[in-house]
Order: C-alpha cells, then structure tokens, then sequence
C-alpha cells in the first residue's frame, strides 16, 4: 500500500467512492420498487395473475419440456441460415459482368425476405406450401416453419456478411491478385477469414433474436415453449406461465447477450 | 368554419339535453347502479366473433346464438335492444388483472375452476359437448367413430379452448397434437393435410363442417356423460361483480320458460344426427 503514488492512492480513492455510491444507489431503487409497488391498489390482482408460485411451479416441468422444441428448431436453423446467408452475401458481391444476375437475384432476395413482415411468411409458407398437395411427411409445419426462419434470417445475414466484405480493403484484393490468387481463392483465404471475424458481434443479435423467433413457429402448430404457456394461460385465465415462458427465454439469451457484448468489447480493444 | 361548426355544436348540445332529460326505463331494480355505464349494459364477445355463435361478426343484429342469449339475458335485466353496447376483446384481455370495460363478455368460455380464481362465471347458458371433424376424400375420413381408431389420427385443435384439454385427458392419440390461434388456422392445417382431424365443440363442429371446411366431414360427438365432457359455457365476469346475481336470476328464468331451448332450436344445427362415439378402450 505504502509504495502507491499520491496519485494512485487518489484514484483508488475515487473507485471506492464511486462503487459505494453506485451500490447505495441501485439498492435504494431496488428498495422503493419493493417498497412501494405492493402499495399500488390493484398490486394483489396483478401478483394473483402474473406471479403466481403455485401456477408457475405446476406448469413449469412443462415449459422446460416444450422449450426442447425451441432448442431443436434454433439448433438445425442456425447452421442453414449461415451457410444460405454466405451464399447471398457472395451473390451480390460477384464481379464478372457475366454473372450480373446473380446480383440482381441477390439484391431482390434481401429486399424481399428482409421487408416482409416473417409471421406473413410463416403462414404464407407453413400453410401455403403443404396445401399444394405435399403428403406426409413432406408437408410437416415443422419443415416448412424451418425453411421460413431460413429465409428470413439468411437475408439479415447476407447483409451483415456482406458489409463485412466490403470493409475488407481494396487493397488485400490487389495484393492477393498480384499473388496470383484466383478471383475464389482471394475470397476463400484471404477476404471472408477477415470479413466473417469482424461481423461475429454484429451476427451475434441475430443469433439472439433468432431464438426468441423460433416461437413464431407455434403459429402453423408445434407445441413449443410460448404456445404450451398460451395453452396454460387460457386453461387457468392466468398470465404466469408466460413469466415462466420469460425466465427459460432469459436463461439463455442473457449469457448470449453478454457474450456478444464481450466479443464486442474484445474486438474494439484489439483495434485501439 | 365558424359559421358550419355552430348549427352542429346546437344541434349536440339539443341533443344532449334530450338524453339527459330522457326518463331512464333501462336497468330494473337488481341491476340498477351495478352497470359499467349507468342505464346501459356494455357485453363483449370475441374479435372476430364466430357462426354460428355470432353471424356476419356483427353482434349488434341479434342474430346468431350467444348474440341473441346475450339480447335475451339483457332484456330479463330491464335492458332493451337499444340500452345494449357492444365490445370487443380477446381472451388475455378478458382475464387480465384490473378494470374490465364490459359488464359480461359471451365467447364460448368453458367454467373452470382453475379460472374462477381470477374471473367468475353466470350460471351454465349452454352445454355442449367435443365433436370430431375430419376431411372428405383423406384416408380419416372412413375412421369407424370409436375411441381406438380415432386415437390412431393426427389430432389438431385452437389452443386455448377445451379441446386440447380434453384429447390430453379423455381422447389421449398416439400422436402429438398440433395447436393453432383460431378456428381459421385450425382449418388450413387440415386443408394442407398436415392433421387428420380436428377437435371442437359440437355446435362449432357442425358449423366448420358444414359451412368453413371444404369436405367437411363430422364422424361423431364424444358422449356427454364423459367425464370432462359436457363443456358448460357461462358469461363471464369481472371477479366479484355485484351483478352477477342479477344476471344468474336472468339466466335462471331464461331456461325456465323455455327461451335458451327456442334460441338454439333457431341459431345452432340439430346435432341429432352427429352420431356418438363409441368410449372402448
């Protein structure tokens, strides 16, 4: 202790002083809320219909059962949507004059699976494809919701990918070229190793609220987390099995968050 | 602007002055002063509301059945045509916890102990019971109407409603049931082939069948002396409404003299016909 400058000493000083403040700050918020919020007229009401112990502890093995359902869709989306997603991103990055459709069909692409509302889609394609006369299992709403979300969440990514590529300096092309690198190798070794690294933090909120939209599917019929909680809701006319929906949800987005925000803090590190 | 707002504005403030000066003949003596709006009586029903329940979503006609049995309760409470306002509101807004903006809300609610903890429910307007619909022209359609073979079929249902309920509990098919928002999404399932048959109250059934589902096809009601079968429907309720007695007494003398018997004879399909289903098992 005795070896810290005057100055150090100050700043330590500084840092206490702050924590305590900011401690006692958080507390006495968290007091008041837990203070006050029960005085509230209707507060009974309110804790009978959304924090209900009984409700939650009855229905919760439940949820946690048909969250599996969340985890295998988002599971098998996920790598589908990455590989689509580098396929568009290519797409619109083509640069032989030749394969300008490509182009087009990949400005069209974004365009189009980024401005549609996706529960349009899920129906639109979870109903509308089946009812064309596919069989079974070919028309399972669990396929056909799958290939929405791939839709979908491709086109948010392509874009990410693609902004990725395009901050690539112009120059690595150049030097890669005078390498003699082919026009795919360049791609394959040289730009998308760099584009993909720097575009991991921006992905990440897409891999987060693709979780939560894999619940868009229990519109054309799986039973997954949210529909099993709508189920409970009407059965017993009480919202908590949606709070117990809300603390599966958050178990898992917020480590993702904060993952995302560490990768993101790593990276602004790496170039300052 | 002046000049076209002030006949207007004299013509309202007339108006108004007529309404207020208006004897009030709505509201007898049980429901008096226990309205949401003093003299009128404020009912709601779903968005959309459903045949044969309501026809043409348009509860204000009077025509279909929990239309006319909302008419019906309101005029044994001393509420003509007139005196009757209608809303809308969903389900989650139905049960949420605070101020309801509707005296009693009509949408086929089943009574539930689990939800007389929250809400509360009139005496029983309707019982009904499940029915089975399947599809013409698919391999369900010549399912004998037996509990073993219907078990065998891919079951479909609106969540939230008691059919779900019921197929988990009575039914128990081997495979997985697909849940879905409302009638119409049920409906498009089926018609894509992605369930085999779909589960709803008998009325509703016989309505999908007959009118919303192309080659409908009903196989069969489930008995009613099964144990979660007979679904009752009630009006439900604001917990602890002080007009619950009144509407109850209503609803009571509605069933005595005959009227509930009249309006499903005029408004719900003779399920008669609806062959019942064999409970082997």
């Amino acid at each position: 202790m005795s070896q810290l400058s005057p100055r150090k000493r100050y700043e330590q000083q500084e840092r206490r002083r702050s924590l305590l403040i900011a401690t006692a700050s958080l507390l006495s918020v968290c007091a008041a809320l837990y203070y006050f919020v029960p005085k509230a007229p209707g507060w009974d009401a309110v804790k009978r219909s959304f924090f209900n112990w009984p409700i939650l502890e009855k229905t919760f093995p439940t949820l946690l059962k048909a969250f599996l359902w969340d985890i295998a869709i988002f599971a098998w989306s996920l790598p589908l949507i990455m590989v689509l997603a580098l396929a568009i991103a290519l797409c619109r990055n083509v640069r032989k004059p030749a394969l300008f459709p490509l182009r087009v069909f990949g400005a069209l692409y974004t365009d189009i699976f980024r401005g549609v509302p996706i529960i349009l889609l899920v129906y639109l394609i979870g109903f509308g494809v089946p009812g064309l006369g596919l069989s079974r299992p070919w028309n399972s709403p669990y396929l056909w919701g799958t290939v929405t979300l791939v839709l979908t969440y491709s086109a948010y990514v392509a874009e990410v990918l693609r902004s990725g590529i395009e901050s690539v300096h112009k120059s690595q092309r150049a030097a890669s070229e005078s390498l003699g690198l082919s026009e795919a190798d360049t791609m394959r070794y040289v730009i998308l190793p760099q584009a993909i690294r720097r575009q991991v933090p921006a992905m990440m909120n897409f891999v987060i609220a693709l979780q939560k939209d894999v619940a868009l599917l229990s519109f054309i019929g799986p039973v997954e987390l949210l529909r099993q909680a709508n189920v409970y809701k009407s059965l017993m006319a009480n919202f908590t099995p949606y709070v117990g929906a809300a603390i599966i949800f958050l178990c898992v987005t917020i480590p993702a968050t904060r993952y995302a925000d560490y990768l993101l803090a790593k990276q602004r590190s790496v170039r300052t | 602007m002046k000049s076209r707002l002030l006949p207007l504005l004299i013509s309202a403030v007339a108006a108004a002055t007529l309404l207020a000066t208006a004897p009030a003949f709505a509201a007898n003596e049980c429901s008096a002063g226990k309205t949401l709006n003093s003299d009128r009586l404020t009912v709601a029903t779903g968005n959309p509301a459903y045949p044969p329940w309501v026809m043409n979503d348009a509860p204000e006609s009077g025509e279909g059945f929990e239309s006319a049995v909302a008419f019906a309760v309101a005029e044994r409470m001393g509420f003509d045509k007139s005196s009757v306002d209608w809303v809308r509101t969903s389900f989650d807004e139905a049960i949420q916890p605070g101020e309801k903006n509707f005296d009693f809300n009509l949408q086929q609610y089943s009574i539930k102990p689990e939800r007389l903890e929250v809400v509360d429910f009139s005496e029983v307007y309707y019982t009904t019971t499940m029915a089975v619909v399947v599809r013409e022209g698919t391999a369900a359609a010549d399912t004998a109407a037996t509990a073993s073979s219907l078990k065998k079929l891919k079951f479909g249902a609106a969540a939230g409603t008691s059919s779900q309920p019921f197929l988990e509990k009575v039914l128990q098919p081997e495979q997985a049931t697909l849940l879905y928002d409302d009638n119409a999404d049920v409906v498009a399932a089926i018609t894509a082939n992605q369930i085999d048959a779909i589960v709803f109250d008998l009325p509703s059934a016989l309505f999908v069948s007959a009118v919303q589902l192309e080659g409908g096809k009903l196989i069969g009601q489930f008995p009613v002396e099964n144990n979660e079968a007979p679904d009752n429907f009630g009006l439900l309720m604001a917990k602890g409404n002080p007009l619950k007695e009144c509407v109850d007494e209503a609803i009571k003398s509605l069933h005595e003299d005959g009227t509930f018997k009249d309006l499903e004879a005029t408004w719900l399909a003779d399920a008669t016909g609806a062959p019942v289903i064999d409970m082997d098992k």
